[in-house]
């Protein structure tokens, strides 16, 4: 152990893996040490699926999944969730779209009857399609249209970063598109991709595990297999020349910049990927980290600055062609380029200089801690592991990564940081329009 | 297609309690510590009572108190805490100043080690001060372009009139003249352990965190000024409140109604009468103006508890040409379930959601110090949690009814909306009198 380093402890939850007859890959991850369970379904369809001319369809199609099911009116599986005393929701990523119920334990053949039921297929009918693109605009307009910095830089980067449909467009979606979106295209779309051989379940938490195996075989066990369709590849090639846009924010009163440089291949090369992960948190994990240091404390330039990898935050849940991203909101009349130039100087100083091994030791630790409270719900280590058994067949990496990060090199981040050319980078400007006074 | 059942509930788990252990020591700190061992993790609050302090001092002095100390800078504080995989931070409201941190749990020795050195000796910097002086009015013109932000703002205004809990966000002019000498006053005024809370959540065996607790912090003495609040005065009712927010897409609904703090013999019946209402997705409002009519993203009602008194909120963005038929359906809602006994079928789904979430809300080490230190805030512990549960769930449907008619009577709400005036005030005037109002104002 060197000196100056905290032993960085892992997480020890148990796995088991298996595969029902019909193709659904299932995880079970059991705790017993309270009376709650977690139930997630991750389907292998995300925002880079949708087709052209259904922008936000992946998305739009989720909400459609809550509206009744073969055995269920509408309405009645958020009663039977929350009247079990539980709660439930749904969510879209770009290579994703889980859903999930966390409840006490006492019900849960009641949330595997729930998902078996729409995995066998969701009552796709044209009033509940209408009220549902009615609530997904209202929804829009609250994230995005009616907010300052709406969409800023989740939806404003990729068109910068990427020039393919898959990977540039709008995954919440256009009113038009959303608009015409019809019955035959929601039937498609379950037809191709909600296919249980294209599915995850997992089930975590107070749970007996040949009993839930039992369970699972009862309610799953009919779901017609249907094979998962050939996922094709969304590879773009790197930029090959410095990209920056800027947009007029009418809500917005300060100016805020984001940029993007592209990263290796997370799930096939993840040993290249993971110093990527680190080097985010040294650059920007609190007042001791690089970039807070000198961007917020010493120069002034920045009211905050913070950095991640995947365009929607998470490192983990996400495949090829992804981001390590950075964002700053600055004072009033700051000057983005001067901004951008001090990232380049201190990305510079790490990639020529290094980073200490002090300085790497407690980002370390500090990460580790992050990643053991991520688990520490039920919910939150049932759907990730969820999400590694589909994009990686091994959930069991979960309990690993506090590890893995521990073991990222100073050299490893020196050379991660020294493929961050400005060459490579796509920026967006947020200009303010003037806000509310 | 054939319809299946759906499979009945097992046999409920006991809510069982985690171990507690409590100490007041000798400078008059509360420390509490309560066993989790699912992650190697430790949780730490510290709540500091902050009523009636200088608004922007106080927030001021939230976003300082870890700016340095005399043997550290706050970049050396901060690297100090990474070391152990920890980190802390201060937030201020109308009731508290709460430190918050998490860290392994073999670093909490040293945790508490620098969480000392802050109370006793934060110096509150020139340069640092001005730094974050600087960050602070920016964040509040940020705020002041969020409509949630805004509509709360008008809303509390309306609610509290001179109570201390009228106005929670200072002006930018007001931060401007906060100076380094004043944070150093305040701080040795209020910064003080007496009526202090301690919690320490997570793998650690409790009577042991009360000695690492005390070791490290007994040195922090002295009796700072107790920040007593009034009672906060009750609700009046008037014409509704229209904000003005000219080209805005959406209307912010708000309704404000009266409420009971959690140890009223009412709390119980009134937060399922509450839930029945629009309190979660499966109510009446939400399966009414969201999945019928479509109205609306997020609704959501909620009963809000603070130190001096407590309200419950009803919250809606929807878009700017439904605000009419929306405050409709709201209205119409409450006076439904104000005027008749929900039905019973009703009232069982709403009670075992009650139930359910409060064993979900305890299931993780940060979800068990949420709960225990509101609790501790306003002098409760975590049985409590036990004795809530055991009358919730023997409410009856009289005593819910009967809640409904006394809190949620449309009669007794103070209604604020935000939105374009220009294209929402006549559909509004239909239900009732209207006062507008520029945003801001």
């Amino acid at each position: 152990m060197a000196a100056g380093r905290s032993r960085i402890p892992g997480a020890k939850h148990p796995v088991e893996r298996f595969t029902l007859d019909n193709g659904l890959r299932v995880v079970l991850t059991p705790d017993r040490s309270a009376p709650v369970i977690g139930v997630a379904v991750v389907y292998d369809v995300g925002i880079r699926s949708e087709p052209e001319g259904r922008t936000g369809f992946a998305h739009l199609f989720e909400h459609l999944m809550f509206q009744g099911s073969e055995s269920l009116e509408k309405l009645a599986h958020f009663r039977h969730v929350q009247g079990a005393g539980g709660t439930f929701n749904g969510s879209t990523h770009l290579d994703y779209t889980d859903y999930w119920e966390t409840l006490p334990s006492n019900a849960l053949e009641r949330a595997l009857f729930l998902e078996a039921d729409r995995m066998r297929g969701p009552r796709l009918t044209e009033e509940n399609l209408r009220n549902q693109v009615d609530v997904v605009k209202e929804e829009i307009r609250v994230n995005v249209l009616n907010r300052p910095y709406g969409g800023f830089p989740w939806l404003r980067l990729p068109p910068v970063l990427f020039d393919t449909f898959p990977n540039a467009h709008d995954g919440y979606g256009s009113f038009e598109d959303l608009e015409s979106a019809t019955i035959a295209d929601a039937t498609d779309f379950f037809d191709r991709y909600y296919a249980c051989g294209n599915a995850v379940l997992a089930v975590g938490g107070d749970l007996d595990v040949a009993e839930t195996i039992a369970l699972i075989e009862r309610h799953f066990g009919d779901v017609p297999a249907r094979p998962a369709p050939a996922r094709p590849s969304f590879a773009e090639p790197d930029l090959t020349g410095e990209r920056r846009e800027s947009y007029v924010d009418a809500l917005a009163p300060l100016p805020a910049v984001a940029a993007a440089w592209r990263v290796p291949d997370p799930i096939e090369d993840f040993a290249g990927y993971l110093p990527y992960v680190v080097l985010a948190e040294v650059l920007t994990d609190g007042d001791a980290s690089r970039l807070v240091e000198r961007l917020v404390l010493r120069d002034r330039a920045v009211t905050s600055v913070g950095g991640y990898l995947g365009l929607m935050g998470s490192p983990f849940d996400v495949r090829d062609p992804t981001a390590l991203v950075l964002q700053a909101h600055l004072p009033p009349g700051g000057d983005v380029d001067k901004v951008l130039r001090t990232v380049d100087e201190e990305i510079d100083r790490l990639a020529t200089d290094g980073v200490a091994a002090e300085e790497l030791a407690r980002t370390q630790a500090r990460m580790a801690t992050h990643l053991l409270r991520e688990t520490d719900a039920v919910l939150g280590r049932t759907l990730q592991m969820a999400v590694l058994e589909q994009q990686r067949a091994d959930p069991g990496l979960l309990g690993e990564l506090p590890r893995l990060v521990g073991e990222v090199t100073a050299e490893q981040v020196r050379a991660a940081a020294a493929t961050l050319r400005p060459q490579r980078r796509a920026a967006v400007e947020v200009v303010p329009g003037g806000g509310a006074r | 297609m054939s319809v299946r059942t759906l499979p009945p509930l097992g046999p409920n788990r006991a809510l069982r309690l985690p171990p507690v252990a409590e100490r007041t020591l000798d400078n008059g700190l509360t420390v509490i510590a309560i066993r989790r061992p699912s992650v190697p993790l430790v949780e730490l609050r510290l709540w500091l009572p902050f009523g009636r302090a200088h608004l922007a001092r106080g927030l001021m002095l939230s976003q300082t108190l870890l700016s340095g100390t005399a043997e550290m800078t706050s970049v050396q504080l901060a690297a100090e805490l990474q070391k152990v995989g920890g980190g802390l931070s201060a937030g201020l409201d109308a009731d508290r100043l709460l430190v918050s941190g998490t860290g392994l749990v073999t670093g909490l020795d040293r945790i508490l080690e620098l969480l000392a050195e802050v109370l006793t000796g934060a110096t509150y910097p020139r340069d640092e001060v001005a730094t974050e002086r600087a960050r602070l009015i920016d964040g509040i013109r940020m705020a002041q372009s969020q409509p949630t932000h805004l509509v709360r703002k008008a809303l509390l205004k309306r609610m509290y009139g001179r109570h201390p809990y009228a106005v929670q966000t200072p002006e930018p002019e007001q931060v401007e003249a906060v100076r380094p000498a004043a944070l150093r006053a305040l701080h040795a005024d209020r910064v003080r352990p007496t009526g202090a809370i301690l919690l320490l959540v997570g793998d650690v065996q409790p009577d042991r965190a009360l000695d690492a607790a005390e070791r490290a912090l007994s040195g922090w003495t002295g009796d700072g000024t107790p920040g007593a609040l009034p009672p906060t005065p009750p609700l009046e009712p008037g014409p509704l409140l229209l904000v003005d927010r000219p080209g805005s897409v959406q209307s912010s609904l708000r309704l404000a109604l009266p409420a009971v703090p959690r140890t009223h013999p009412d709390h119980a019946a009134l937060q399922l009468a509450n839930l029945v209402f629009g309190g979660y997705f499966s109510s009446r409002w939400v399966e009414n103006i969201r999945e019928d009519k479509g109205y609306t993203y997020g609704p959501h009602s909620a009963i809000e508890h603070s130190v001096a008194g407590s309200a419950l909120i009803v919250s809606a963005e929807v878009a700017t040409e439904v605000t009419g038929p929306a405050m409709l359906e709201t209205l119409y809602e409450l006076g439904r379930l104000a005027s008749l006994p929900p039905k019973e079928d009703e009232l069982e789904q709403a009670r075992q959601y009650a139930l359910g979430t409060l064993q979900l809300g305890v299931s993780t080490q940060s979800g068990l110090a949420a709960v225990a230190i509101a609790y501790a805030g306003v002098g409760l512990r975590l049985e409590f949690l036990a004795e809530h549960a055991a009358r919730l769930a023997k409410v009856t449907r009289d005593e819910v009814a009967a809640a409904a008619a006394t809190y949620l009577a449309p009669a007794r709400a103070v209604s604020v909306v935000l939105g374009d005036a220009g294209r929402v005030e006549a559909p509004l005037a239909v239900l009732g009198p209207v006062r507008t109002e520029a945003a801001g104002s």
